[in-house]
């Protein structure tokens, strides 16, 4: 039973003085994936048919690796940043909720990081 | 977790068809939800026929008809009945509006009223707003300011007063409030898109001084953020007000004041 009053409730435990860095880091980031998800489509349009060393041939250029490690990145980011509105949107729970926050940041930077150590890896070859 | 279950009394039954008067030639069906907590029986859809050449032209005025003359137990809140207070906000014909200025006419088929979604329901049409009113005094909806006021009034501009048009409007209806999905699932936390309107009229208020508070108090993962832009609010506002842009305006102050 839950006799408290109904301004204790609005009330909460607060305003967290915080919120307004997530909203602009998502927006940030989004605005930034707008020309590197052009330059993304554009480069995988070309490179189709393309056979491994043509592939690594143009991956080991300065510019296609950085483009491509900042795709990677910056979309794991925001993924990172949506994921997290999604679970905070609809799950309600005290065990879940935070675990499936502190789950979905490590898989999703592990992704990151395995992304860009790939893009290193072929680009560094022969 | 999510749940996929419904909560008790979700389930809507099949209600009541009452009689239809003697003599009638333009008839209209009204579908209408009635449920009383404590009678221990799920909610149910009680079907009228009104005859329309004997109904004024707007929705409230067949609920006014139907418990004058057909089943006076129907609850619901009404007062001024031209759109000014607010009151005779449902959800009629899927979209939440006030009865009072939603034309018969301008409705297709039967006409659907239930009460606003997602509140506890105290009687048939009648919600417990108890929630949002406490989330409106937690913005504190008053001038605030330390200079002390001066011997006439507070002073404001053509241009200053002009800020607040498409704020001061807003009659506190809670359309718009009850029908963000957002609202929905985090009304709790999430202050809802006719709260925020208020606050931002305090905010864009030139004679107010507590700007900064009012921006600390809303800067907050759940009370202002929880808003996605989905843009019900201002979808369903009757009185044509915009609480998305309001919100809008609220979030890029908290980012401009970071920069």
């Amino acid at each position: 039973m839950e006799l408290r009053s109904s301004l204790g409730r609005a009330r909460g435990l607060g305003s967290a003085k915080e919120g307004v860095g997530h909203w602009w880091a998502q927006r940030l980031s989004a605005i930034a994936l707008v020309p590197l998800s052009i330059w993304f489509v554009i480069a995988a349009v070309s490179l189709s048919g393309a056979d491994y060393a043509a592939f690594q041939a143009w991956m080991s250029v300065f510019g296609n690796a950085l483009l491509m490690i900042l795709t990677v990145v910056v979309l794991f980011y925001h993924a990172t940043l949506g994921m997290q509105v999604v679970i905070e949107d609809y799950v309600h729970h005290p065990f879940w909720t935070p675990a499936l926050l502190i789950g979905v940041r490590f898989v999703l930077y592990a992704l990151a990081a395995s992304s860009v150590l790939a893009v290193v890896l072929v680009s560094m070859e022969g | 977790m999510v749940e996929f279950n419904l909560p008790p009394n979700s389930r809507i039954k099949e209600g009541k068809t009452w009689p239809v008067a003697a003599g009638a030639k333009r008839l209209k069906r009204f579908k209408i939800y009635r449920y009383d907590p404590e009678a221990g029986e799920n909610p149910r859809l009680d079907t009228f026929d009104i005859d329309l050449d004997a109904c004024g032209p707007m929705v409230l005025d067949a609920l006014i008809k139907i418990k004058n003359e057909i089943d006076p137990t129907l609850t619901f809140r009404r007062s001024c009945r031209e759109g000014v207070c607010g009151s005779c906000a449902f959800n009629i014909d899927g979209t939440n509006t006030l009865a009072c200025i939603k034309a018969i006419d301008d409705i297709n088929g039967d006409v659907r009223i239930y009460p606003l979604p997602h509140l506890p329901v105290v009687k048939d049409l009648v919600c417990d707003l108890s929630v949002p009113y406490a989330q409106l005094r937690l913005i504190q909806p008053w001038l605030q300011a330390d200079t002390p006021p001066p011997a006439r009034e507070r002073l404001q501009s053509p241009e200053e007063r002009e800020k607040l048009d498409g704020l001061w409007e807003c009659i506190l209806c809670f359309c718009c409030q009850t029908s963000c999905p957002s609202y929905w699932w985090n009304g709790d936390r999430y202050l809802g898109p006719a709260i925020l309107l208020q606050a931002y009229r305090w905010i864009a208020d030139s004679r107010d001084e507590a700007t900064g508070e009012r921006l600390d108090a809303l800067n907050d993962p759940f009370r202002v953020f929880r808003c996605h832009t989905i843009m019900n609010c201002t979808s369903t506002c009757p009185k044509h007000l915009n609480p998305g842009k309001a919100i809008a305006e609220i979030k890029y102050l908290l980012a401009r004041r970071t920069m």
